[in-house]
């Protein structure tokens, strides 16, 4: 499974919300794997993958957020100079649109891991096969 | 159904029965408050002077301003020994508008409350929850005696306490509710709050709303959401409370109860008539209460009164749902807008919130208006371009509905408090 949920929370740019949607999460003992924020004046899309996704779904829901689940792909690149450069080219090259993507650096492999939002997952996952690019598995998340 | 034959009298019947009951208003108020005969002296009129329904425009407005004078029983044409009941308005500013009933008046009201009970389509086999605030408030014992007297089965919630108001009418097997429609949608959030479907799990099948204007669009909202049929009322305390107009079956417009008030539509500003058809303010005149008629009360709401011909049977004229009421009415950038235009637009957007506040306030010499949004998951994106196309989108059809830009700014779930009763769509801190 290629395929790794992610959860996004609308938050509005007020002092103590983010804080207030952590810890949220830390209470019910979830771990978040990577994470980016959106922002603009007045509000924030805060996105994240983590190790419990169903568990930070209701937790969030209960508490009134706004949450949406969504699929997102995983790749490894190589942690040096040009590494992000060579797979974003393959990309352009299969002609996907990315909507948005995010960096998770994995210490205990010492390699880098992109996240990539695609406007249409089961194509991007299909093309990206195609030329090789190997997709984390969701599980990977999981047990780091 | 029809519940009373004067409903459906043709019209010269109707209008000489209004002349009738008219001059003898005139002369009753004329004996018996000191307030009328005052004004009518003041304009040269006595109650003779009123030969023809024309005449009527001859005699001087009463307001929301000669109730506040003549505070608190001022303005009654009865001893208190025979007023059975007081209502008053909330009263925001300053002392509150007082109303009383004699026994007859308050025998009135019950039928005329029938009228639009029995308009909707309501009969003695339903159950209905009344979640209008029970008190000083007309709203809810105006309904619930109509309701007993219509013989439709009663339960007298009041507002508030909303989970208890769906576990009752999931139990109960409520099929009409009563209330004000931003109080409604409010427990429709709280009923998918908890998991209930209207559709599967409550026999809900009728809504009598009113009591604040509200939209076309929310109708439409408000009829989805809770799987019903919904139809507004029309009325105000200094009149009688709920019971001046209601809807029928068809949906279209409110049938005013000609055979005892009679409608004018008057340009806001100056008090000149407006031919029917126009948009203007309601002014009525009661042509049978006893303990407190009113002559030519302006009622501060903005609609337009026209005759057609309905498919129920009656013949009454019909009022539109008021657009709003002219003390909400905001002038931004000299620009006149009413909190219903704004409801207007974002009810039409699928997936938009209807709840929503209306924020002004002056940067510089500049009045600024800014509209907050509440988000719900049917308009959140994890794409930031998504997202902003939404708010550029809501932004641009208010511009265009609106004649002026605004601001949107969608906020948090629960920011917008919600309301129990009339809903506050205004915050203006221009005032502070």
């Amino acid at each position: 499974m290629c395929r790794i949920a992610q959860l996004s929370v609308f938050i509005e740019n007020k002092k103590g919300r983010f804080a207030h949607v952590v810890q949220l999460l830390g209470e019910k003992d979830v771990n978040i794997r990577a994470m980016s924020l959106a922002d603009t004046v007045d509000f924030g899309i805060l996105r994240f993958v983590v190790d419990k996704p169903d568990v930070a779904y209701s937790i969030l829901k209960e508490n009134g957020l706004i949450v949406r689940k969504d699929e997102v792909l995983a790749m490894e690149v190589e942690d040096k100079p040009g590494g992000l450069a060579k797979l974003l080219q393959s990309i352009t090259k299969q002609d996907l649109s990315v909507e948005y993507m995010y960096t998770f650096n994995n210490v205990l492999s010492g390699k880098a891991v992109m996240i990539f939002r695609f406007e249409d997952t089961v194509e991007a996952i299909e093309r990206l096969k195609e030329i090789g690019v190997g997709l984390l598995p969701s599980d990977y998340f999981w047990g780091i | 159904m029809i519940w009373d034959k004067n409903e459906t009298l043709p019209e010269e019947e109707n209008k000489q029965l209004q002349l009738d009951k008219l001059q003898y208003i005139v002369d009753y108020v004329y004996k018996r408050v000191p307030f009328y005969k005052k004004k009518l002296d003041k304009a040269g009129l006595k109650p003779s002077s009123i030969k023809t329904l024309n005449d009527l425009r001859l005699i001087p407005f009463t307001t929301k301003d000669d109730f506040r004078v003549n505070y608190p029983f001022g303005l009654f044409a009865v001893p208190l020994k025979q007023v059975v009941r007081i209502h008053s308005s909330s009263g925001t500013t300053g002392k509150p508008i007082v109303v009383g009933y004699t026994q007859r008046d308050v025998e009135v009201w019950k039928n005329l409350v029938a009228r639009f009970i029995v308009a909707g389509g309501v009969t003695a086999e339903d159950i209905a929850q009344v979640s209008f605030g029970y008190g000083l408030f007309t709203g809810g014992f105006g309904l619930h005696y109509g309701l007993e007297k219509v013989g439709v089965t009663v339960i007298p919630i009041s507002s508030g306490n909303t989970k208890r108001q769906v576990m009752l009418m999931k139990d109960y097997g409520v099929t009409v509710l009563i209330g004000t429609p931003s109080y409604v949608l409010h427990i429709a959030d709280v009923m998918k709050n908890e998991g209930i479907n209207p559709k599967r799990d409550l026999k809900l099948r009728v809504g009598l709303f009113g009591a604040e204007p509200w939209t076309e669009n929310m109708r439409k909202r408000i009829e989805i959401e809770l799987n019903i049929k919904a139809y507004d009322n029309y009325g105000l305390s200094e009149v009688i409370g709920p019971g001046v107009a209601g809807e029928c079956s068809a949906q279209h417009g409110m049938h005013i109860f000609e055979d005892h008030f009679i409608a004018e539509i008057v340009d806001p500003k100056t008090g000149e008539l407006l031919p029917e058809g126009e948009c203007g303010e309601l002014v009525l005149t009661t042509l049978t209460k006893e303990a407190l008629p009113v002559l030519r009360y302006r009622t501060g709401d903005i609609t337009r009164i026209y005759r057609e011909k309905c498919s129920c049977g009656r013949t009454t004229i019909k009022m539109d749902k008021p657009i709003g009421r002219t003390d909400d009415m905001l002038i931004i950038r000299g620009v006149n807008i009413f909190p219903s235009q704004v409801e207007e637009v974002l009810c039409s957007i699928e997936g938009v919130s209807p709840h929503y506040q209306i924020v002004v306030d002056r940067e510089g010499a500049m009045d600024v208006m800014e509209i907050w949004v509440e988000m719900t998951e049917k308009m959140f994106f994890d794409e930031m371009r998504k997202q902003r196309l939404l708010v550029e989108r809501i932004r641009d059809e208010l511009r265009s509905a609106l004649g002026i830009s605004v601001g949107v700014k969608l906020v948090e779930p629960g920011t917008v408090k919600r309301s129990e009763g009339k809903a506050k769509r205004v915050i203006d801190k221009r005032r502070i």
